[in-house]
């Protein structure tokens, strides 16, 4: 008694309409970007010179030495072609490709036109790159070990200050080593606050966040404005050096960029590997993303959701910790008011861009650390920009990656979510 | 390993969810619980599995009281349970998800998957549970993900499985799979708890029935001696009429007109593909289907809760593709929302209050921007009395109210009024027998009295009961249709259709 009802042939693909109209839109991006390119930075002259070593390095590599106008026009150009591709037929991930490509290749031209008849140390730039990049990288690891068990830490932010100022002033008073013990102690402390708040009493997780951060601001300027401007003492703490290592360091561009750096580099780059192994080659770190996707999974085998979310939303303080006392004992080893300007915001950005994943946030957060780096070495380039728009890239960066470039990420389930026991 | 309750009792608060409850499970054997929802049998098997401590009574295996403080417990004492919502973690792989919790480690804690994977096979090859260990669950379908689930309990070496409501996700071949499943479980002498409110299936499979009403045992018995209404009347403490009353099949003109219609999900993929249908007067079209097949997609856009991305809905031989969902309503359809808590109704307002969320705007319940609560009470106070609602009174939060109530108080908003075209998605899932017959009453009311009905439903049964025409969605598209007014249609020929095998 089955009527077979009629097909009509194979439905039309209106799935592929809005991805379409998605590529579509990118390559009219991306074809204005060329033209972009072409119209700011088509009045280059003169060769770009890009110096890859120093005088004094082991090898001695040359210089490099592009023209600059052509090149920007192959930029352009690639740009456009790029953008026309996608607008023709484009889709799919092509789509989000394309347009970083794009992106990256108006970097290069912007690049090129600042520096023309000019030099520039490139290999400088990279390495201020993964200096700068360490805060946002370890705020963004802390980020990860928190909404892997579903804790949304919005408190990166106070947690790097909190780590700031603690090795700042233990610095001072016990010595490098003491204040970075302090510091990331400090931060565990917080993260355990935010996992007391958020899992024992279920508030609200972006609330109690903003006080942690509201709290730390507040409190750090206090003491920084009304002590440390008293007694000096207190906020001159030693900077750990830049240790280079035997042979690596030598290597050329690549030398300099990780095996010549400080401690925070290192310890960043060692405790992303092992974070990467913990959270998915290890039965901890198994049972830590169950918690983050399916807490009443979790409990009903036996794992212990509470515990489990307090252990590793105090981790990320710690990582958190050590990550703020960057910006004191890793670089100037004085403590300013709100001297963090942001950068665990960036990292949460980092984040989500690096899809909750170590390494990807480690990447992400080179991205921002190479526009950070790149304002600052603009700025002594007198290029005709404004410092205070040179100042934005960070932030320009931020938002362009956060609302361009994000494909379809995915959060642990269960983020944001506190978990009921009935 | 036998396991014996005695004399448990747990209460929520002031509510006493079982009451000196004594079970026996015995291995080798499949014990059918039956029971209305919230009769208990949840509460019982989460006592059971650890999830809760009873408030009185003891556990025994095989003769020794045991005493569980968590999950952990109960799954180290061999107890393991299958829930009704899979409790599988949608973005693991079938081996992680099998072994989380009892992870194989090597040195440095870490996660030796490759043990996970041939055990997931053995396990396979020993009960014919076949999934494929590397495959990720939310890929999977249910039926399999079920499997995934059992799997779970079996590498946890539990020797008692209790079965949550296990059939309310598959299709009726999906079904009798896992009877298969389920009778090699029991042969290689596992006990097995097989909890459900559907009589034909504790029937099919149970060796022995134990009966669940208001949290106590209210009788045991072999399914060869017992009938269907004998258990029906145990489970519900009243005589139940299985046939629905119908009057004689007199379709009118066409209401509902859909044409070609298309529906994206949010993510952009294909939910409801060139779908073309309608609806007449005086008749119910049953739209049956395993659920994600498109079917609330289709409702969604039909009510207006979501643009199609092609196609035309005509109404009373209007155009109403892009009409605002008021003036559907205003028309004459009614709706009965799939997800009672969630769109039916706001829990944490009262019963008066959801009355009127469809109408506080009109002239009976407004003047201005001032409500007019006096009228808004004494209105919800007559159709409580007319729908037979239970409620203490009109002020009671309606998140407080019984399934059955609850979903009362949406029908009674929706058809109180004229109407004249009814949708319906699951009217009555999770229901107990007497809401169920209710809420079926007055759809075939609505249908004597010319409206057009559209129910949709993932419970054949009630499918097969009201629906003059049934249509059969599998991935977005109508693939079959039957008439069940010229002659019924076989379950399982309805069921093929449903999984997608071309009729």
């Amino acid at each position: 008694m089955t009527l077979a009802v009629d097909r009509p042939d194979p439905a039309a693909p209106v799935v592929d309409k809005a991805e379409k109209r998605r590529a579509q839109i990118t390559g009219g991006v991306l074809v204005a970007l060329a033209a972009f390119i072409v119209l700011v930075f088509g009045d280059a002259s003169g060769d770009a010179t890009f110096r890859l070593s120093r005088a004094r390095d082991v090898w001695v590599i040359g210089d490099l030495v592009v023209p600059a106008l052509p090149v920007i026009y192959v930029a352009a150009a690639l740009t456009a072609f790029l953008g026309a591709l996608l607008f023709l037929r484009g889709g799919g991930r092509w789509t989000t490709l394309s347009l970083g490509a794009g992106l990256a290749l108006a970097v290069i031209a912007f690049l090129l036109w600042a520096t023309a008849g000019n030099a520039f140390s490139l290999t400088g730039m990279l390495q201020a790159t993964v200096v700068r990049a360490m805060p946002i990288a370890l705020g963004a690891l802390a980020a990860v070990f928190c909404e892997r068990v579903a804790v949304v830490n919005i408190a990166i932010e106070g947690m790097l200050l909190a780590g700031a100022f603690t090795g700042a002033l233990m610095g001072s008073l016990i010595g490098g080593w003491g204040g970075l013990l302090s510091a990331v102690v400090v931060g565990g402390i917080f993260g355990f606050i935010l996992a007391a708040l958020v899992v024992t009493y279920r508030m609200d997780q972006i609330i109690a966040g903003v006080v942690i951060n509201l709290f730390v601001l507040g409190l750090t300027s206090y003491v920084s404005s009304q002590v440390f401007a008293e007694m000096r003492h207190l906020n001159n703490a030693p900077v750990f050096r830049a240790v280079k290592l035997p042979l690596l360091g030598d290597i050329p561009v690549i030398g300099p960029m990780l095996f010549h750096q400080n401690i925070f580099v290192y310890g960043a780059l060692v405790m992303v590997a092992v974070s990467t192994y913990y959270l998915f080659h290890t039965r901890s770190g198994l049972r830590a993303r169950a918690v983050g996707e399916h807490p009443r999974a979790a409990d009903t085998l036996g794992i212990d959701v509470y515990w489990t979310r307090y252990l590793h939303v105090t981790l990320g303080g710690m990582i958190a910790g050590f990550g703020g006392a960057w910006f004191t004992l890793g670089s100037v080893g004085r403590f300013d008011e709100n001297m963090t300007g942001g950068r665990g915001f960036i990292a949460l950005a980092a984040m989500i861009f690096g899809r909750w994943h170590p390494v990807g946030a480690l990447l992400a957060a080179l991205v921002f650390g190479f526009s950070d780096s790149l304002q600052q070495k603009l700025a002594l380039l007198q290029t005709p920009i404004p410092s205070e728009f040179l100042a934005m890239a960070p932030y320009v960066a931020t938002i362009i990656v956060v609302a361009g470039l994000i494909g379809r990420a995915r959060a642990p389930a269960a983020d944001g979510k506190p978990y009921i026991k009935d | 390993m036998e396991v014996e309750l005695r004399g448990i009792t747990k209460r929520f608060g002031p509510v006493v969810a079982n009451q000196d409850v004594n079970l026996t499970i015995r291995p080798g054997e499949v014990l059918g619980l039956l029971g209305e929802n919230g009769a208990g049998k949840s509460t019982l098997m989460n006592v059971l599995c650890g999830l809760y401590r009873p408030d009185a009574g003891e556990i025994l295996i095989d003769g020794a009281p045991v005493s569980f403080s968590g999950p952990g417990d109960a799954i180290a004492a061999g107890i393991g349970m299958v829930h009704q919502h899979f409790m599988l973690v949608p973005v693991f792989t079938v081996a992680e998800n099998v072994v989380l919790g009892v992870e194989p480690t090597g040195r440095f804690d870490h996660l030796d998957l490759e043990t996970a994977r041939r055990k997931v096979r053995e396990i396979g090859e020993a009960y014919g549970l076949t999934a494929d260990p590397d495959a990720l669950v939310e890929g999977l379908p249910v039926g399999v993900q079920q499997r995934v689930e059992i799997i779970k309990v079996l590498f946890r070496s539990a020797n008692v499985l209790i079965l949550d409501e296990p059939t309310a996700v598959l299709t009726p071949q999906e079904v009798s799979d896992f009877f298969e499943i389920v009778t090699s479980l029991r042969d290689s002498g596992k006990a097995i708890v097989f909890i459900t409110h559907k009589l034909n299936e504790i029937l099919d499979i149970s060796d022995r029935i134990s009966v669940l009403r208001g949290g106590r045992i209210i009788g045991e018995g072999d399914p060869r001696q017992m009938t269907k209404a004998q258990l029906a009347e145990m489970m519900v403490g009243r005589p139940v009429r299985f046939d629905v009353e119908k009057t004689s099949f007199a379709p009118g003109e066409a209401l509902l007109e859909v044409d070609g219609l298309t529906v994206l999900r949010d993510n952009g993929e294909l939910a409801v593909d060139n779908v073309s249908l309608s609806v007449r007067s005086g008749e119910v079209v049953g739209l049956a289907g395993v659920q994600g097949n498109g079917q609330s997609a289709l409702i969604e856009a039909i009510t207006g809760l979501s643009r199609p991305a092609q196609g035309r809905i005509r109404f009373l031989g209007e155009d109403i593709t892009a009409a605002s969902v008021r003036s559907r309503h205003r028309m004459g359809m009614a709706h009965i929302p799939e997800d009672r808590q969630h769109v039916g109704l706001i829990p944490g307002f009262t019963v008066a209050e959801n009355m009127v969320l469809d109408s506080y705007y009109d002239d009976r319940f407004s003047r201005g921007p001032q409500v007019r609560w006096t009228n808004v009470q004494e209105w919800s106070a007559g159709a409580i009395l007319d729908f037979d609602i239970r409620t203490p009174s009109v002020f009671a939060e309606a998140g407080h109210l019984s399934g059955g109530n609850q979903q009362k108080l949406i029908v009674a908003r929706e058809l109180a009024r004229d109407t004249k075209f009814v949708v319906a998605a699951q009217p009555t899932r999770g229901l107990d027998v007497g809401s169920i017959e209710y809420i079926h009453a007055r759809l075939m009311a609505a249908r004597a009295e010319g409206d057009g009905v559209l129910l949709m439903s993932s419970e054949l049964d009630e499918i097969l009961a009201l629906a003059d025409r049934i249509l059969v969605m599998f991935k977005g598209r109508i693939v079959a249709e039957f008439h069940t007014s010229e002659a019924p249609p076989e379950k399982s020929e309805i069921g093929l259709a449903m999984a997608g095998v071309a009729a």
